[in-house]
């Protein structure tokens, strides 16, 4: 395996980090399931594969831009969610992914079937980041960004609001959350940063066709969620490592990457749906323990 | 002026009557809401707390109808209320809970995004609704672990974090053992002498009558009676609502 080629690997799982963390803020912290996430992923790649060829624009307004727009159609895309509730919300934003890809195939302005090519390599400051260790560098850093915005969110009365609405809508009600409220920040936010996302990929590929966010590209993101853990931190980043890892690792299920991701969340949902680092799942259960029992071992032996 | 008037209120679901010209008032007192099933309590408390906009007539708080405000706006007027089905947040723990009612005031602003809600202070007040409830052995239990009088107390605990002035009981006593029932009369005593308005729903008869001071009898979306528990005992029409005689 050349460098060049696990660098390519490295950062696509580091995109893969911030667009699970994303889901995890809408579907683990405010428990809206959504199957659309690569919709998000598309609008930021389109917004900055459009501002960057059409008009020239540079790379930090253009990526900027992908995290506002793509926020500000999270937002209206969250609205369904107000009127609909669990497994109709699912399907509702299985619907939105299709309607979005649909937008760019057919409509001229987003390039159609053929997409958008010739997508410059980003420049900030001056520096380039073209492919190799500097992409791999920046989309890294807007992981650690991503996770630093995750963890702070949960720290705060919003994390909480959150887990409110979560846990019961009408119990959130009683201590003072409106649900309305809240599902459109935890839209608006995870759309936002799945954005900024897009934009990471469409510069690190060079071009944007509208299959690569197509439905199935929801499922595998939603997977990495699910398999990893949903709700926590360490889960969707554990999810997204793993996934995105193990069909570069195993050739052999290259081509059986959707089966894999199917199959994950089939079995996951049947055996652990806390999901592999999950809290309360068999694994963390038994790290949790293994980790207090060393604590007390050195706690005992000083 | 009392805290609560409920003027007229009836509400209907399709076809269904639930509530029919439902008057009352409550001020410095422990009121209790009985009757039968099906006759109309839940749907009186849901109008009260915002959940159900009634059909027609109007729920006045300190001179002010709030029949259509939001639930999630009525509690920052200072009504809480507990739910008939526990409804604690399962995945948080009893300190969690409490400290999510905490919140209230910050749900609605730009602060509740950026601030970090486990400070000293909240821990604090947490600690004292903690103990003013009894629950100092369950601090760090998930809530869904928890016997059903303690999720109970719980519910009641979060809801007193929300400061309320009107707290409104949906069957507290219901699931309770005689000594956790005992005990819990004794904590709505103390929130009533806190200056703590209340208004309970309740089956437990016993429960009901040591604890109440004046009882309002609900029997097929109408009041059918009102008064100090031992005027209700008393009533005829409450026997005959009761025990289904005529």
């Amino acid at each position: 395996m050349s460098a060049g080629y696990a660098l390519t690997i490295l950062t696509f799982i580091a995109i893969y980090i911030s667009l699970a963390l994303s889901l995890n803020i809408l579907t683990g912290f405010a428990g809206q399931v959504s199957l659309g996430h690569a919709a998000f992923l598309g609008i930021g790649a389109y917004t900055s594969a459009i501002m960057a060829t059409r008009y020239g624009y540079s790379f930090a307004v253009d990526f900027l831009s992908a995290i506002i727009i793509t926020g500000i159609v999270g937002i209206f895309l969250g609205l369904p969610s107000l009127r609909v509730r669990h497994d109709f919300l699912v399907l509702a934003t299985m619907g939105i992914n299709f309607v979005v890809i649909s937008v760019f195939k057919y409509v001229d302005f987003f390039g159609g079937a053929m997409g958008l090519v010739n997508i410059p390599a980003p420049t900030l400051f001056g520096l380039s980041f073209r492919g190799g260790l500097p992409y791999f560098i920046l989309t890294s850093f807007y992981a650690l960004v991503t996770l630093a915005i995750c963890w702070y969110i949960s720290k705060t009365w919003s994390g909480l609001a959150f887990h409110t609405i979560r846990n019961d809508e009408d119990a959130a009600a009683s201590v003072g959350v409106s649900s309305a409220r809240y599902k459109i920040y935890a839209f608006g936010i995870s759309a936002a940063i799945a954005g900024g996302a897009g934009s990471l990929y469409a510069h690190f590929l060079g071009s944007v066709f509208p299959d690569t966010f197509a439905f199935v590209e929801s499922i595998a993101i939603l997977s990495m969620v699910i398999f990893g853990g949903v709700g926590t931190l360490r889960g969707p980043i554990i999810g997204a490592i793993i996934l995105r890892l193990a069909p570069e690792l195993l050739r052999f299920i290259q081509d059986y990457r959707f089966t894999l991701y199917g199959g994950l969340l089939v079995l996951m949902m049947l055996f652990q749906p806390m999901g592999l680092l999950g809290d309360g799942s068999w694994l963390w259960q038994r790290l949790s323990l293994l980790s207090r029992s060393t604590k007390n071992n050195i706690t005992e032996g000083g | 002026m009392a805290l609560l008037e409920v003027h007229q209120i009836s509400h209907w679901f399709g076809g269904l009557q639930a509530l029919r010209d439902v008057s009352l008032q409550a001020d410095q007192e422990i009121l209790g809401l009985i009757g039968p099933n099906g006759a109309g309590k839940t749907t009186l408390f849901n109008i009260i707390s915002g959940f159900l906009t009634p059909s027609k007539g109007e729920v006045i708080y300190q001179g002010k109808p709030i029949q259509k405000i939001p639930p999630y706006n009525i509690v920052r007027l200072g009504i809480a209320r507990t739910f008939q089905i526990v409804k604690p947040f399962t995945t948080l723990t009893v300190e969690e809970n409490i400290l999510a009612g905490l919140g209230m005031p910050y749900y609605p602003q730009m602060r509740g995004l950026i601030s970090i809600y486990r400070t000293p202070e909240n821990l604090k007040i947490v600690s004292d609704l903690i103990e003013f409830c009894s629950l100092q052995n369950y601090r760090e239990a998930l809530a869904n672990r928890l016997p059903i009088g303690i999720q109970r107390r719980l519910e009641i605990a979060r809801a007193l974090a929300t400061k309320p002035k009107l707290l409104l009981l949906d069957e507290p006593a219901a699931g309770l053992v005689a000594q956790e029932a005992m005990e819990l009369a004794d904590l709505i005593n103390k929130l009533f002498e806190k200056g703590i308005q209340i208004i309970l729903i309740e089956h437990n008869m016993r429960f009901a009558m040591n604890l109440c001071h004046r009882i309002v009898v609900l029997a097929q979306g109408e009041i059918i009676a009102q008064g100090t528990p031992i005027e209700i005992q008393a009533n005829d029409k409450v026997i005959n609502a009761y025990l289904g005689q005529e």
